[in-house]
């Protein structure tokens, strides 16, 4: 049980801000996944709940009381690191004990509780080998168990599969995700900048950028309904194609006469006095279609990339627009240096002005 | 001619001629045995990228073999052999046994010993001690040169230093010791010759290796702390270790290949201790060491044969101990 509020939190080095206004309530069993780009301050941010960084602003909350000035070792919560920090000399065994013994529990409490987080990680065979004798999954699962054997009421993972190969990485989310559910009343919070692996696991999702929160949300809530056009760009693979235009027709059905000659619709209500608003029509490439009708977008597919079950087409820049990405689903290599004329479902259209979406307002 | 004019030379004649050395016998190599070029420019490159290794160390390997192996085997003749007249006579374990029955070997004996458990364990601990309280400070670094700055005085010099500490004069004047200059104003007692209190002035003399030796350790053990992964640490807070715990169930045991190294290191230098002893008590008031010892037999008392025993003893003992550290530090740098 474990309730983690954070107010007005902020993390500053001298004069310099790098996380400020971060305001988020988590609830007993949430799994909570903070991504955003690079140098974000996402694991800044993960390191301030945990107590390895100090926090320079705001309150931090678990179920009411204060944990500003509180020793990581009080919180309450456990963290896995992204580079494992097993201790090297120290058996499996004894690198899951060490909490607990600093902690002075009974030798008959350890031994159950590490035999519990052994079986649920399948660790039982490896017990007495050092780390250095284990792979990276098993590792990963050693530092895990660590984590498991003390109890905690959060959860904290720092980028915990990005030193795994691919098909682990796959296999370790979903013993995650597992894990998850088999303990529905811990508290989870998740670093990554992998996306699938936020969409995967999440139940809410934090995109930090630029030193605060761009959007809270569930998966699907950020997928359809991003907050602004930093978010519709970094979820999704690839990322939202922005074309900018102009608003021609205001109403329940809103019409936005493109820069590049096309036409888009969305059924996203507009005012009367939006007519003639710079706007930016956001549409993710998966939800253009080849098209006969109305286009949103026509031109010269530069470059296919088909990987079976869909195509990638890259077309050619017009002027100094950013560049157009369209996936179609089936095989389409024959489209290559071919004129395309791109159309989409009115539904499926964002608008963004000033960076803020409109659906927003 | 002046002396300067001879060692500015010397070191011209020396290295310049290293130099010619490589560069010449590399251009033979290269130009006229095995040029890379005509029918056989592959085999002869080949050839010649096989023997350059060889033509590099070869120096080295006279240097060492004339000035280390030769000595090695000559020590072990002698210390088989007795002067008779001129000529040298086979006394198979003679000196040996003539050795044993000495008070003065067995006092050398005893005092390597203590010196073999006192200065590696302290010099290695103060080192440590060093190396992670300065770790944290903003003035460490300036810290950490004091601390390592005995290494750059010689053990003579260092002894001349550390003599003056233990000065004495007699009660009344002026001590000019700063040991005894203390002593007197805390307890008012007659000035101590320090040097001369049996088996406490061996511990007296050890302070000056420990001195000189604990800057190496924290140098090298400095390095080797900083090498520990920060996340362990981190992990270790959050399983709740305090600071102490940190130090001696995360960090040393992580370092601990590196503490064996610099202790078997220092551990060889005491075994061969000698300028030490040599300059501050000349193995007087039963401070005698091997090395002293053997000194004392060879270039004194010019009983070759003996001497030489006293030296195979020497490396009797250091063998073993430089094998070990030799794995050691192989195995750390794997």
């Amino acid at each position: 049980m474990a309730n983690l509020l954070l107010k007005d939190v902020e993390k500053a080095y001298g004069e310099v801000k790098v996380l400020k206004d971060i305001n988020l309530d988590i609830k007993t069993g949430e799994l909570i996944v903070f991504v955003g780009p690079s140098g974000c301050g996402k694991s800044t941010l993960l390191r301030m709940i945990a107590g390895l960084e100090k926090i320079t602003g705001g309150d931090f909350t678990i179920d009411g009381d204060r944990m500003n000035d509180v020793p990581p070792a009080q919180r309450g919560i456990a963290m896995v690191f992204q580079s494992y920090a097993l201790y090297p000399h120290m058996t499996v065994r004894d690198n899951m004990a060490f909490a607990l013994k600093i902690a002075k529990k009974s030798q008959a409490e350890i031994d159950k509780a590490i035999d519990k987080a052994a079986r649920i990680l399948q660790l039982t065979p490896y017990l007495d080998r050092l780390p250095k004798a284990l792979s990276g999954g098993q590792r990963q699962r050693v530092a895990i168990g660590r984590a498991i054997v003390r109890d905690p009421k959060v959860y904290l993972f720092d980028e915990p599969l990005s030193n795994l190969d691919a098909a682990l990485r796959v296999a370790t989310r979903i013993e995650i995700a597992q894990l998850k559910e088999a303990m529905p009343n811990s508290t989870m919070i998740y670093v990554t900048h992998d996306q699938v692996e936020a969409m995967t696991l999440a139940s809410r999702i934090v995109v930090l950028a630029g030193g605060g929160i761009a959007q809270v949300g569930t998966p699907l809530e950020l997928y359809e309904r991003p907050e602004n056009e930093f978010v519709a760009q970094f979820i999704g693979s690839p990322s939202m194609n922005l074309l900018p235009g102009e608003i021609v027709e205001t109403g329940a059905m809103t019409v936005v006469k493109l820069d590049n000659g096309g036409i888009a619709r969305a059924t996203i209500p507009t005012k009367a006095a939006d007519m003639g608003l710079k706007v930016k029509v956001g549409v993710r490439p998966e939800d253009l279609l080849a098209t006969d009708g109305e286009a949103v977008f026509t031109g010269e597919v530069e470059i296919t990339e088909a990987l079976g079950e869909v195509t990638i087409l890259y077309f050619k820049r017009q002027g100094d627009a950013a560049q157009v990405i369209a996936k179609l689903p089936g095989i389409h290599s024959e489209l290559r240096r071919k004129t395309v004329k791109l159309g989409t479902d009115p539904k499926k259209v964002h608008l963004f002005a000033n960076g803020r979406s409109l659906l927003y307002r | 001619m002046n002396p300067a004019i001879q060692a500015v030379l010397t070191v011209a004649i020396g290295v310049g001629g290293c130099v010619l050395y490589f560069w010449l016998s590399n251009l033979f190599l290269d130009k006229v045995l095995y040029p890379p070029r005509g029918p056989n420019a592959g085999r002869n490159i080949n050839r010649a990228n096989m023997i350059r290794p060889w033509l590099f160390l070869l120096p080295a390997m006279i240097a060492l073999g004339l000035y280390l192996a030769y000595p090695v085997f000559a020590t072990f003749w002698l210390s088989l052999h007795k002067d008779v007249g001129a000529t040298k006579q086979f006394v198979g374990l003679d000196n040996y046994r003539q050795m044993m029955t000495e008070g003065k070997f067995w006092e050398s004996m005893r005092n390597n010993m203590l010196w073999l458990i006192v200065v590696p364990a302290m010099a290695t601990a103060f080192g440590l001690l060093a190396a992670q309280l300065t770790d944290r400070l903003k003035w460490g670094n300036f810290a950490k040169s004091m601390i390592f700055m005995p290494m750059a005085i010689s053990f003579v010099g260092a002894s001349v230093i550390w003599k003056l500490i233990y000065d004495s004069r007699p009660a009344g004047q002026e001590q000019i010791g700063i040991l005894n200059a203390v002593y007197v104003w805390m307890t008012g007692n007659d000035p101590q010759q320090w040097l001369q209190i049996p088996f406490w002035n061996n511990l007296f003399l050890m302070v000056v290796l420990v001195w000189i030796q604990a800057g190496f350790a924290m140098v090298i053990l400095s390095a080797a702390l900083r090498g520990i992964p920060e996340e362990t640490i981190e992990a270790a807070i959050l399983d709740g270790a305090g600071p102490f715990q940190i130090f001696f169930k995360i960090k040393v045991p992580q370092i601990m290949p590196t503490i064996v190294v610099v202790w078997t290191t220092i551990t060889i230098t005491v075994l061969k201790v000698f300028d030490i002893v040599l300059a501050m008590t000349n193995g007087q008031w039963e401070t005698q060491v091997l090395a002293n010892y053997m000194y004392d037999k060879f270039f004194r008392a010019f009983d070759v044969g003996v001497g030489s025993a006293a030296a195979m003893i020497i490396m009797l003992l250091v063998t073993p101990i430089l094998v070990w550290n030799v794995h050691n530090a192989r195995k750390e740098m794997r």
